[in-house]
């Protein structure tokens, strides 16, 4: 975060530190959610699955409340250069974050399904995938609060791995599927979540662009390569 | 770091060129080695703390510093290719040729009429009544003052609001027409209604002049003027499209100033 100690106004920066703090805040949640969810589907958990459908409430939240934040900020003291790029910048990365969580709780909806059915190889899998993203969110929340363009271009670089691992674990569930029809309905089930997890690396990618441009003023414009892709993973 | 002031300040199609444009006072320099283009048909704002030698800059641009015992300036300056800090320059043509618009509305203590009047008359650049008449009532017009004042145009031009001053000054400034229109604080005397109608005016007024605007407001700054220079302790800085000066300025300076961390 830009060094807002110095404003002449104090409780401009006050407010400031309010809004950045408010989104490390629905960050930390939206990490437990997903952190939740998975083990839920692993231990099969389910009251630890509801705990984390329920939490996706309070994201929700503190999204509504950052907007207002922003709003009242932008309204009352309009912001420039820095400051004003990091207070657009909180209001893209909240709206991130409850995509994030939204996606997280569908997991754990999804865990609850598929821990009616016979216990699959295939849920090791998606705590592959899951450390991945759980590394690139912490990742991001710590470049966002550090204020560090550099750590958030190394988060943005890890969306590939996220997406091979996705393209492989797409093939796995097929591949189970064939073996046993009965498979069908859970693999679908962790298809979905595998999905959700690769849109949480997207979403993790676009924080990242936005703590860049909060830092630097500039766009990150090089697209990242991307590997063949399988399994229709969309690109943001 | 960048350089803000030195990589933008040149212009292709740049109305006034000012060259290592120093000023001081009775031996203190206010100013030092000013280098800035004035661009045609836009409105360049000039901004920083009260003493950073923005509101000196601008008083270069048509001499008005002539009047001020002890105060030297040296560099070039040109408007379309001619020296103006020429001996051989006479002060009052150029003023003719660079208008000047003050903080406070300063009305002539005479009729509406004649407040706008005055310049063509002396000038000599209206031939007859009807010209004249002609000319009042055009400039009125493009302040956008001539709706309000139409019916009263013999009463004094002290009688109307502050905001109606304003404009009436800018009507008077633009009658000589004037390649370049300096604005010291145009707005600082005006409600924020009577600020807008001004505002409004110098958007419209850039199509067929050169603005130059000193304001403490940044928000000003930021809407109408297409470029930005920010001035501190006499230096220029900082001076950029004003976009990239508000939302990713490039000296600390600048950005300290803007987002309220100067200290």
């Amino acid at each position: 975060m830009p060094n807002s100690d110095a404003h002449i106004v104090r409780s401009f920066a006050e407010e400031l530190q309010l809004i950045s703090a408010t989104v490390a805040k629905m960050g930390g949640h939206a990490e437990t959610i997903l952190a939740d969810a998975i083990t839920a589907l692993v231990r099969r958990d389910p009251d630890l699955a509801t705990q984390a459908i329920q939490a996706d409430k309070r994201v929700d939240a503190l999204d509504a409340d950052i907007e207002h934040q922003v709003v009242r900020m932008l309204a009352l003291r309009q912001p420039m250069a820095v400051d004003l790029r990091s207070i657009i910048s909180a209001l893209k990365i909240a709206q991130s974050l409850e995509r994030i969580a939204d996606h997280a709780k569908n997991g754990a909806k999804r865990a609850l399904v598929i821990n009616q059915s016979q216990p699959m190889d295939a849920t090791r899998g998606i705590v592959r995938l899951s450390d991945v993203a759980r590394e690139m969110l912490r990742g991001v929340l710590d470049a966002y609060v550090n204020g560090d363009a550099e750590a958030a271009v190394k988060v943005r670089d890890r969306d590939e791995d996220l997406d091979v691992l996705y393209d492989g674990y797409f093939r796995e569930c097929l591949t189970y599927m064939m073996e046993d029809s009965r498979n069908i309905t859970a693999a679908t089930h962790l298809l979905f979540i595998a999905k959700n997890i690769e849109r949480i690396g997207d979403q993790c990618t676009n924080i990242a662009e936005n703590v860049y441009f909060m830092q630097t003023g500039e766009r990150l414009t090089a697209s990242r390569s991307k590997g063949e892709d399988l399994s229709g993973g969309e690109q943001e | 770091m960048l350089d803000g002031a030195s990589e933008n300040s040149r212009l292709d199609d740049a109305k006034v060129v000012c060259k290592d444009v120093s000023v001081s006072y009775s031996g203190k320099q206010a100013l030092f080695d000013i280098n800035l283009d004035i661009g045609s048909h836009q409105v360049t704002s000039l901004i920083g703390p009260s003493g950073c030698g923005k509101s000196t800059f601008l008083r270069c641009m048509n001499r008005m510093n002539d009047v001020i015992d002890g105060c030297v300036v040296t560099g070039s300056i040109t408007v379309d290719g001619v020296e103006i800090l020429d001996e051989e320059i006479d002060a009052v043509q150029l003023r003719r040729r660079v208008g000047m618009v003050f903080q406070k509305p300063n009305p002539f203590p005479k009729s509406i009429y004649d407040n706008i009047a005055y310049g063509p008359r002396i000038h000599g650049l209206v031939h007859g009544k009807d010209e004249l008449d002609e000319v009042v009532q055009t400039s009125l017009e493009r302040a956008g003052l001539w709706e309000e004042v139409k019916d009263r145009l013999a009463q004094p031009g002290t009688g109307l609001s502050g905001g109606q001053q304003q404009r009436l000054c800018i009507a008077r400034a633009i009658a000589v027409r004037p390649d370049v229109i300096l604005m010291d604080e145009p707005c600082s005397a005006l409600d924020p209604i009577a600020t807008a109608r001004v505002e409004e005016l110098i958007d419209e007024l850039k199509r067929s002049y050169s603005i130059v605007i000193v304001t403490h407001s940044m928000q000003q700054a930021a809407r109408v003027s297409q470029r930005t220079a920010f001035f501190h302790l006499g230096i220029l800085v900082e001076v950029g499209e004003t976009e990239q000066i508000f939302t990713n300025p490039r000296d600390e300076r600048t950005q300290g100033y803007i987002t309220g961390r100067y200290g």
